[in-house]
């Protein structure tokens, strides 16, 4: 995805930047709303993240604007004040959805999806792997003509294993992944959501595989 | 006031009529003198000695004079040297004897009437000497007394009138008096709790000591409340920038660091600054939602709708866990309440249901109006509240011995209850019928 991220503080916009560049995604950055509009300008983006206080204005005042032009992208706004009052204002201006900071990138992109599912996007998001066709905004999965619904676990596993088709990815990873920091999470939980997707992929050529002592890998595309 | 000012017109009123009467005795009496006192004196002219003694042409003109004056009876005496001479000889004699220059008046009773005496003296001469003429003219006093009770009527008509007058005029002043002390009551009382503009209402210049001090201290609050405002939203600011940076950091670090002993502080750092920013949220809510409390800025909201949307945007934060949450709500539930107390509230709500409950749970949220109230039920199928029910769950920075490794504050149904209470509504957790807990939070409906 394509993202514009709206944020002064260089240092949270560079850690946010790397973040996400990390996980495939384009991004963008603009520190003041001017710059903001003017990225607008010339480049299509899937989502704006939008901080609230900018030095030349509120992010309120962009988001009236935003709505005003008519524009399509999805802002998902990051808070960092007074919780509920900002919230709530963020929404009555017109966000698509808010995260408070410090966010989970997890939650982040779970936000998005669920925002990119409400405006009606979808079909340029599907993604093949073999005889597999993968819908991450709808949470499903077809092999062949027969789709199956993932549970968002399973969403975010199985778009880990097709980030890196091929490659071993170690339990510890995935657990980083796919639970809370602050979660407690057992030794065999990782190989309880294995044990689900494999069951959805039944009937593929698609399979993830064990690798004794490493992890696991997505493999026969 | 108005009954201040009724009193001071009924009491002008009376005194009026008082006053007009006694006038119009005296002036009806005077005027009743003055005409007796020259038909006396025209009577005396007609005196003639003749032949034979004395007669008295009664003059015509003295008497339709006299009879002008209503439906009165005359009498008359004249003596000569002390003696009667002609007329009704037993007329009463003043006390004292008038002088030549000017008649006496008296009051009398005749005949079983009442009667004003004019007594004129004067001198005649018999032959050859002057003798005292003494004359007496007397006139029943009815016309009198009914011209001063007409006049005493026309005085207490005229005092009522007044009166009747004075009451509109009273109500009137003491409206305009009044009415800007209570407009500047009314503006004030109109404000919203959060309207701490200073008053800029005309108010007449009596009142404009007490304006400025009403101005100053709504300055005072305001500096006050908005102070704690910005802090609590500097506060946070400060807080959660800095801690997104670090957490931002570790994650980076987490993800391209193959040292699992490095992996595993930084996932301990990561926790740290997740708590950190959950307990400086939960402190930052409270404080919120205390303030608000004391703001009291209730607005008409639909709670209907507050949920629907609530629930959405926790689907995703709920999901992460593989936790569904089932949302049941039908039509509109309007009350008056505080939209940031009632979402603190629920939020803190749903996030327990959300947190204590294992994953895969299914979490249902209903909203309903039952019984004069909006109720929001929040029901979970988690490891519920044995043997901590009456922990004292709501007081501040209490948690329950059911938590084992859950983060968390103890501050969440702190402030349900403190957002409850603050709204004139409820709240109640408890177990849930098959396991798991169950929290009503109710508002009164509209
Ligand atoms: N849905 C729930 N299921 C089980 N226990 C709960 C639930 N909600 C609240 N509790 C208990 O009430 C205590 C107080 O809740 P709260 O004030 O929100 O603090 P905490 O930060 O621990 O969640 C919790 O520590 C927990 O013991
Ligand atoms: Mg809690």
């Amino acid at each position: 995805m394509r993202f514009l991220l709206v944020e002064d503080n260089a240092e949270l916009a560079a850690s946010v930047a790397a973040r996400l560049k990390l996980d495939g995604h384009a991004v963008d950055s603009a520190a003041t709303l001017d710059e903001a509009e003017a990225c607008l300008g010339v480049a299509g983006y899937d989502l704006i993240l939008l901080d609230m206080m900018l030095p030349d204005g509120d992010g309120r005042d962009f988001l009236a604007r935003h709505r005003k032009a008519s524009r399509e992208t999805p802002v998902i706004v990051m808070t960092a004040r007074s919780a509920v009052t900002d919230r709530i204002d963020a929404l009555d201006t017109g966000a698509d959805d808010y995260v408070t900071k410090p966010f989970d990138f997890a939650e982040l992109e779970a936000r998005c999806r669920a925002v990119l599912r409400r405006r009606g996007g979808g079909a340029q998001t599907l993604r093949t792997y073999g005889d597999l066709t993968f819908d991450p905004l709808a949470a499903t999965l077809a092999v062949g003509e027969e789709r199956r619904e993932l549970r968002s676990r399973e969403v975010r596993l199985f778009e880990l294993f097709l980030n890196a088709p091929e490659r071993i990815l170690s339990k510890e990873h995935l657990c980083d992944r796919l639970f809370s920091f602050s979660e407690p999470v057992s030794d065999n939980a990782i190989e309880v959501y294995v044990g689900r997707l494999r069951k959805k992929l039944a009937g593929s050529r698609a399979r993830i595989e064990t690798v004794r002592g490493l992890g696991y890998r997505l493999t026969g595309g | 006031m108005l009954l201040q000012l009724l009193l001071l017109a009924a009491c002008l009123s009376v005194g009026l009529y008082a006053a007009v009467r006694l006038g119009a005795d005296r002036a009806s009496e005077a005027t009743f003198d003055a005409v007796l006192g020259a038909a006396a004196g025209s009577l005396a002219e007609e005196v003639r000695v003749a032949e034979g003694g004395i007669t008295v042409d009664l003059p015509p003109a003295t008497f339709s004079m006299l009879s002008a004056m209503g439906e009165e009876r005359i009498f008359y005496r004249v003596d000569v040297d002390g003696a009667p001479v002609t007329g009704y000889a037993d007329l009463p004699l003043p006390e004292q004897l008038p002088t030549a220059l000017a008649p006496s008046f008296y009051d009398a009773n005749y005949r079983d009437t009442d009667v004003r005496i004019a007594a004129i003296l004067r001198s005649i001469r018999i032959d050859g000497r002057a003798a005292p003429l003494l004359v007496l003219l007397a006139e029943t006093r009815q016309g009198q007394g009914a011209i001063a009770a007409r006049l005493g009527n026309r005085a207490a008509v005229l005092g009522l009138a007044i009166f009747l007058a004075a009451i509109p005029f009273s109500l009137y002043f003491a409206r305009s008096f009044l009415s800007p002390i209570d407009r500047l009551a009314e503006a004030v009382g109109r404000r919203g709790a959060r309207d701490l503009r200073p008053l800029r209402h005309p108010a007449p210049s009596e009142l404009q000591p007490f304006v400025t001090a009403l101005n100053s201290f709504i300055a005072r609050l305001r500096g006050t409340l908005s102070q704690t405002e910005t802090f609590l939203a500097e506060a946070a600011h400060h807080i959660r920038t800095p801690l997104t940076v670090m957490r931002n950091e570790a994650e980076l670090a987490l993800r391209q660091s193959g040292e699992e002993e490095t992996r595993a502080r930084l996932r301990g750092l990561i926790r740290a600054a997740d708590e950190s920013a959950r307990s400086a949220s939960q402190l930052l809510d409270h404080a919120t939602v205390l303030y608000r409390a004391e703001q009291a800025d209730w607005a008409e909201m639909d709670l209907a709708k507050l949920v629907r949307d609530l629930v959405e945007r926790f689907r995703p934060a709920a999901e992460m866990r593989d936790i569904s949450v089932r949302l049941e709500v039908r039509g509109t539930l309007p009350t008056r309440a505080d939209p940031v107390l009632v979402e603190a509230a629920l939020r803190n709500i749903i996030d327990n249901a959300v947190k204590y409950s294992a994953p895969d749970g299914l979490v249902e949220v209903m909203a309903e109006a039952v019984a004069g109230e909006a109720r929001v039920t929040v029901m979970d199928r988690g490891r519920g509240l044995a043997g901590v029910v009456d922990q004292g769950l709501k007081r501040r920075f209490r948690r329950g011995a059911n938590v084992s490794d859950v983060p968390g504050s103890g501050l969440g149904l702190t402030i349900v209850e403190e957002a409850a209470q603050a709204m004139g509504g409820s709240f109640a957790i408890g177990p849930r019928e098959g396991g798991g807990t169950c929290a009503v939070f109710s508002l009164p409906l509209l």
